[in-house]
C-alpha cells in the first residue's frame, strides 16, 4: 500500500464530517478537544502512518481545505 | 513525498460562507479545476445567479458578471457574442434556472448558444430558506409545502436535463452527482467535457449537478448524501441525454 499524508487548514474547516465518511482507514476525526475560529470541531488525522492518500477526504471537502501527499 | 491533491488556483483563497457540508462548494471546485487544467482562467467569464451561489463571483479565479434571477444564460449570451474568444460558463440553481429562468436557458438552448451552463439541482430554494421549487419531491417537505409537494395541486418535479435534451441546440447534457469520490469524479469528467465543447465551438453545453441543501433539508452533511442517492436520483437518473459527438 502507498504511504500517504493529508493536511488540513484547519482554520477553514466547517466540521461536517463529509471527508470522514469517505475515509477508507476510518483515521480522520472531528477533534472535540479543540474549536476553530469558526466555532467548529475541525478534522484531524492521528495514525498518519495509515493514510494510503488515496485522496477520497480532499475530493469530498466542499471547503477545499485538504492537501493529500503520497510517497 | 509528492502533493496528489490540493486546493485549485482556480479557487479565489478566500472561505465560502456556505453552510457546512453543503456540496456547491464541491461543485465550485470542479470547475475552477477544469478551467485551471484546460488552461483557459485568464480567457473565462463566469456569470453568477441569484441564490446561495449569488457569491460565486468571489469564489472563482475568473472574470465573473453578476445576473439578475435567472437571467444568467441571457447576459452569458451576450458576452459571448461580443467575446466569442471568452470561455463563457452560467452557474445556476434550480430555483434560479428552473423556475424564474426557465425561459432564458430554454432559449439559450434553443439558439444553440456557444455556452456552458453549470446547473445545480438541490431541489429546494436554499438561500431564501428552503421554499418549494418545481424540482422538489412529491412528498418532500418545504416551507411552502409543510405537509410536502402534494402532486394535486402543485405537479411533479421538472426534469430540466431530459427537457432541454430535446432542443435541437443543445450539444451536450448530462446529469451526475457528488454523493461519493466516485460520482465526484464523473462529474468532473462531465464538467470538462461540456467545456471542451464549448472551446471546440460546439455549442450549448449543461451539466445538472444533483447537490445537497443540508440545511434546508434539515439533515447531517452525510445524511444528505444518503437521502439524495436514495430519493433524488429515482427522480433525476444519472446519465447522458445528449451528445452531438455519438450523432451522425
Ligand atoms: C426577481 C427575484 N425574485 C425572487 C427572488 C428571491 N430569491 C432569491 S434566491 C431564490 C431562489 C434560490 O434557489 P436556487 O436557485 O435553487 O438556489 P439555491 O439557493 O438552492 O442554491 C429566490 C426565489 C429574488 N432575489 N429576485
Ligand atoms: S487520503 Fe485517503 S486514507 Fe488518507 S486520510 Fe484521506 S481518505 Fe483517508
Ligand atoms: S470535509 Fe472539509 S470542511 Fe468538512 S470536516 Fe472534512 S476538512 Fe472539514
Ligand atoms: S442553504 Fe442549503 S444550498 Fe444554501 S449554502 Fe446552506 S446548505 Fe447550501
Ligand atoms: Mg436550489
Amino acid at each position: 500500500m502507498a504511504k500517504g499524508r493529508v493536511t488540513f487548514r484547519q482554520d477553514w474547516c466547517k466540521g461536517c464530517g463529509l471527508c470522514v465518511s469517505v475515509c477508507p482507514k476510518k483515521i480522520i476525526f472531528l477533534d472535540e478537544s479543540m474549536t476553530n475560529r469558526k466555532g467548529y470541531h475541525p478534522a484531524t488525522v492521528k495514525e498518519m502512518d495509515k493514510c494510503i492518500g488515496c485522496a477520497n477526504c480532499a475530493r469530498m471537502c466542499p471547503d477545499s481545505i485538504i492537501t493529500v501527499e503520497r510517497e | 513525498m509528492a502533493i496528489v491533491y490540493q486546493r485549485s488556483k482556480g479557487l479565489a483563497d478566500i472561505e465560502t460562507h456556505y453552510c457546512p457540508g453543503c456540496t456547491h462548494g464541491i461543485i465550485h471546485r470542479l470547475v475552477a479545476e477544469t478551467l485551471e487544467e484546460l488552461g483557459v482562467l485568464g480567457n473565462t467569464v463566469g456569470v453568477a445567479p441569484v441564490g446561495c451561489s449569488v457569491f460565486a463571483y468571489d469564489y472563482f479565479n475568473c472574470d465573473m458578471q453578476e445576473a439578475a434571477h435567472g437571467r444568467a444564460p441571457a447576459v452569458a449570451t451576450g458576452i459571448k457574442r461580443v467575446l466569442p474568444d471568452k470561455v463563457v460558463f452560467t452557474y445556476q440553481g434550480d430555483g434560479d434556472l428552473a423556475a424564474i429562468g426557465t425561459g432564458e436557458i430554454t432559449h439559450a438552448a434553443m439558439r444553440g448558444e456557444n455556452i456552458t451552463t453549470v446547473f445545480v439541482n438541490n431541489a429546494i430554494y436554499g438561500m431564501t430558506g428552503g421554499q418549494m421549487a418545481p424540482t422538489t419531491l412529491v412528498g418532500q417537505r418545504a416551507t411552502t409545502a409543510p405537509l410536502g409537494r402534494d402532486k394535486s395541486h402543485a405537479g411533479s418535479p421538472i426534469r430540466i436535463a431530459e427537457m432541454l435534451a430535446t432542443i435541437d441546440g443543445a450539444a451536450y447534457i448530462e446529469r451526475v452527482t457528488v454523493t461519493s469520490p466516485a460520482n465526484v469524479m464523473r462529474a468532473k469528467r462531465a464538467i470538462k467535457k461540456a467545456f471542451e465543447l464549448q472551446i471546440e465551438g460546439r455549442g450549448f453545453t449543461l451539466i445538472e449537478v444533483l447537490s445537497t441543501c443540508p440545511t434546508n433539508w434539515g439533515l447531517t452533511p452525510v445524511k444528505a448524501l444518503e437521502w439524495l442517492n436514495e430519493n433524488m436520483i429515482p427522480v433525476f437518473p444519472l446519465g447522458v441525454y445528449k451528445d452531438i459527438t455519438k450523432e451522425a
